[in-house]
């Protein structure tokens, strides 16, 4: 059920404020949310004032700096720093987005850093996607055919096919989308969320997939699938410039299509 | 994959590690308002706000059958200016539904899905509800001012 507030073990306090840029002319402050799961506290948000012309251009420079110079206990996921693995998905500046490829001139005022909303908190920007990655195992994400692959060559696609499939094969599964959706904040232990949803329809349009059927009919449900309701938050925050509405609306359409 | 008679509800839990004491991340309190969230929510209230709408309607209705003296009191209650403000609400929440509701009859068809169009028709839909809303009560009130 929604709940609109945040439980009382989740409310955020005030944290410390870092000035690490006496006299410098370049510089910003970032506001990062923190919470030690061995404090027994609650959250808190840290401020960390920094000089840009110490850093990189980007937020995720900004956070390894500030974990390298002023406090080691920053706690981030973090690996290609080239939007491609999709590791440093946060809440920044108010919506979410990989923190290698946002940047901090991008943003006006203090730079605000949550972890991705509406998730358990492991620790300071580390969310659980535990439950994420179970949903997408379900969609089973892989190509199922009853059909051999011809001994001598692959399982060819023609070009339009393939076309099928570009706007799909670029997500990096970086949670951004599903975990902006209030849909998905308020239904995530049975809504499948736009992210897993995108990718469901990614095996529905493959050419070479013979499980459609199957795949539609465990989809057909109230809240797998039709807790959709077009708010369009994914698409708009999506940092691979992809649209998991419209991806949604397709399954959408192929359910209605194979009842006519 | 999860198969063995167990649901997916089930396979979907199995997974979860029940962690009570770790917050939940913030997300209303945090998240940017913008038109994409800010219209979705408009449409939903202004459904709610509809539905107690035709509650009005229907009271409208009855007192029109019980006779001279109910129906004359129901002018009198819907002509006061209180009445007369929320009917004007009512008014922009029925067209807003309406070019909404339109907006949603697209997105069915999978039209108006890129970013650009989405909001542009959304603000189509803000548009059109304002003006028509103006219209409405303009033809109303040159008619003799009283709904």
């Amino acid at each position: 059920m929604a709940n609109f507030s945040l439980p009382k073990n989740s409310t955020i306090g005030q944290g410390k404020a870092y000035d690490h840029a006496p006299g410098a002319k370049r510089t910003r402050t970032f506001s990062m949310y923190r919470w030690d799961p061995d404090s027994g506290e609650n959250p808190r948000v840290d401020h960390y004032r920094i000089d840009l012309d110490k850093c990189g251009p980007m937020v995720l420079d900004a956070i390894i700096y500030i974990k390298n110079e002023i406090d080691p206990t920053v706690t981030f996921r973090r690996s290609c720093r080239e939007g491609i693995c999709g590791s440093c998905a946060m809440n920044i500046d108010g919506t979410n987005t990989l923190a290698c490829t946002k940047a901090i001139e991008d943003i006006d005022g203090d730079v605000r850093i949550y972890p991705l909303p509406h998730m358990s908190v492991l620790k300071d920007l580390v969310p659980d996607l535990t439950h994420f990655y179970a949903q997408y195992a379900s969609i089973k994400p892989w190509l199922q055919s009853q059909t051999p692959a011809p001994p001598d060559k692959e399982r060819l696609q023609s070009v339009e096919e393939r076309e099928k499939l570009d706007g799909l094969y670029e997500c990096i599964l970086c949670a951004c989308c599903s975990t902006s959706c209030p849909s998905y904040w308020w239904n995530s232990e049975r809504y499948l969320g736009p992210a897993i949803l995108l990718q469901a329809y990614r095996w529905l349009v493959d050419s070479r997939d013979e499980a459609t059927g199957e795949r539609l009919d465990e989809l057909e449900d109230p809240f797998r699938l039709y807790r959709c309701h077009t708010i369009m938050n994914c698409a708009k925050t999506c940092p691979k410039g992809l649209n998991p509405a419209k991806a949604i609306a397709e399954i959408k359409k192929m359910m209605v299509a194979r009842t006519l | 994959m999860w198969g063995g008679g167990t649901s997916l509800e089930q396979f979907l839990t199995a997974n979860d590690t029940p962690m009570a004491n770790n917050p939940l991340s913030p997300h209303l309190q945090v998240y940017r308002p913008q038109l994409t969230s800010i219209l979705s929510i408009t449409h939903r209230i202004t459904g709610v706000f509809l539905a107690l709408g035709t509650v009005m309607i229907l009271y409208w209705l009855v007192a029109a059958a019980s006779g001279p003296a109910a129906y004359a009191e129901a002018q009198r209650c819907l002509g006061a200016l209180p009445t007369q403000v929320v009917l004007f609400g009512w008014t922009f929440a029925f067209f807003y539904h309406l070019a909404n509701g339109i907006r949603h009859l697209l997105w069915d068809t999978g039209w108006g899905f890129d970013l650009d169009t989405a909001y542009k028709t959304g603000y189509a839909a803000i548009a059109a509800a304002i003006v028509l809303t103006l219209l409405t009560w303009a033809c109303v009130l040159a008619q003799g001012g009283q709904a």
